[in-house]
């Protein structure tokens, strides 16, 4: 027996696509100076958000996304069915704190980056089966506590290579639901776990690229759709050389992004003037582009129909130390004005 | 792009040969990092740092220290100024130009201890402070003292005043 709502080998469309029916941001200094400064619901400058600890500043950006999310729709906590959160930092702590807060029964995820398209995705699922009427998704990095735990200590003085990426501050929340008005979450493409060999932690667009790739073209086949079906192509955090090795693998597959892709990592940034390398990266980055800036345009009908693919590499620095190289994973999302 | 990078992946070849191709395809793509810049940067602060530790040595060797003495105090003050400036949040800030001007002096070493310790601050004195003190200057005690402890049994051993040789 084939699923019901199953399309092709890797995608779902939803009978009844799930709406976003509110949205909220909050980000840091630097992404409040950046680009979509004017997107982003709320600018926090201290990097430390009154908080002891980056840990916990990290915690309080999700919390404050989640919160602002829950007051634009005018519900409680108690209204919704299930959070849906992950992030970067080891167990998933930011998430599973602010989830202690909110008291919203938990359903913790891990995609790395790709992290807010995953819970649109299983979310959007929960939804359409009738297995929830409100559903929570958030997803938050911080600078600070992604260098101290994948890179350096924040105030080690080294030098960055060209490709390395700009971990986001930030978290971005959404509410789904079964009902209401907002862009809806038509089709959801869930990825395989890629590795094309690259093993440099500081060039994760390179690692993440063929996962992209591969999402993409299993959701336009089993769409049987093209590239020009959409408005735009967004990726999560490839920053400006992970895309042009998207567009140069998805040229290979047969299909020519080149006019309408862009990635949250090169939009949420001006490389030219604030050192950011390849662009920005980190669970924030895709949570707080498309929570913001994307769904803006969706609500204005800027947009109508945007494929979003979140890509997340899967290492640990344990395991980049034992000289494994990084899986990948791409989960796409179609929303619809 | 104009890049050349046409027909260079061809997805319907096996894996190991699709990781080829595309390794090639990433080489093409990502730019090398700036050497001539860095190395330019890196011996202009590394040398003025060097310059800056040569006055405080004059200066204690003025004050009457003899040359040990003058060089133990010349390292204890850069050693301060490092682990100051990075306290403020400025020396990395230096290092993302100079590179291994800042890494390589001393001033580099208290950097590498510092950092951590500002970090692990919030996991308490002990288990944080005391246990990642050395979790970046760690490996550099290992093998300085290992290569230290080479060089003076080389030194004992073949050395002028070698045992073999009195």
């Amino acid at each position: 027996m084939t699923a019901a709502k199953k399309v092709g080998a890797q995608t779902v469309a939803f009978a009844v696509p799930p709406v976003v029916s509110a949205t909220a941001t909050v980000v840091g200094a630097k992404e409040g100076q950046g680009p979509l400064g004017n997107t982003f619901d709320k600018v926090i400058d201290d990097p430390y958000c009154g908080e002891e600890s980056w840990e916990k500043a990290e915690r309080r950006l999700l919390q404050e996304a989640f919160e602002m999310t829950l007051n634009k729709a005018n519900l409680k906590p108690r209204d919704v069915d299930y959070l849906l959160a992950g992030d970067l930092l080891n167990q998933i702590i930011s998430a599973n704190f602010v989830a202690r807060a909110l008291a919203i029964p938990f359903i913790g995820l891990y995609g790395a980056c790709s992290t807010i398209y995953e819970g649109l995705a299983v979310g959007a699922m929960l939804i359409d089966g009738g297995f929830a009427a409100n559903i929570l998704v958030g997803s938050s990095s911080h600078y600070s506590t992604a260098e101290k735990q994948f890179r350096f200590p924040t105030e080690q003085g080294v030098q960055r290579t060209p490709t390395a990426q700009w971990t986001v501050t930030g978290a971005g929340a959404l509410l789904l639901t079964a009902t209401g008005t907002g862009p809806r979450v038509t089709h959801a493409t869930i990825g395989r776990v890629v590795d094309l060999g690259s093993g440099d932690p500081y060039n994760m667009g390179a690692a993440m690229a063929p996962a992209a790739a591969d999402t993409m073209v299993h959701h336009l086949t089993d769409t049987q759709r093209r590239v020009e079906d959409y408005d735009l192509l967004l990726t999560g955090d490839l920053g400006i050389y992970g895309k042009e090795l998207l567009e140069e693998l998805m040229r290979s597959y047969g299909h020519d992004l080149s006019e309408r892709h862009n990635d949250c990592g090169i939009l949420i940034f001006d490389r030219e003037n604030q050192d950011v390398h390849a662009g920005g990266s980190g669970c924030g980055c895709p949570a707080t582009v498309t929570c913001g800036f994307i769904m803006q345009k969706l609500r204005e009908r800027k947009l109508n129909r945007v494929l979003g693919v979140g890509t997340g590499a899967l290492m640990s620095p344990l395991t980049t130390g034992q000289g494994e190289t990084i899986p990948t994973v791409g989960h796409a999302v179609v929303l619809e004005a | 792009m104009g890049r050349n990078l046409k027909r260079t992946f061809d997805p319907n070849k096996p894996l190991e040969m699709q990781k080829q191709e595309y390794k090639q395809m990433v080489k093409k793509v990502s730019p090398k990092p700036p050497v001539i810049r860095n190395s330019i940067w890196a011996f202009a602060v590394g040398g003025l740092i060097c310059v800056v530790g040569q006055a405080f040595f004059n200066f204690f060797e003025g004050l009457g220290l003899n040359t040990l003495d003058a060089g133990a105090a010349t390292s204890i003050v850069l050693v301060f100024i490092a682990a100051f400036l990075t306290g403020l949040g400025l020396y990395d800030e230096i290092a993302r130009f100079a590179g291994a001007g800042t890494i390589v002096p001393i001033t580099g070493f208290a950097n590498s201890m510092v950092a951590p310790a500002l970090e692990a601050r919030t996991e308490g004195m002990v288990m944080g402070v005391g246990a990642r003190l050395f979790s970046v200057a760690g490996p550099i005690l290992v093998f300085g003292i290992t290569a230290a402890w080479l060089a003076g049994m080389l030194y004992y051993l073949f050395g002028p005043n070698a045992p073999a040789g009195s």
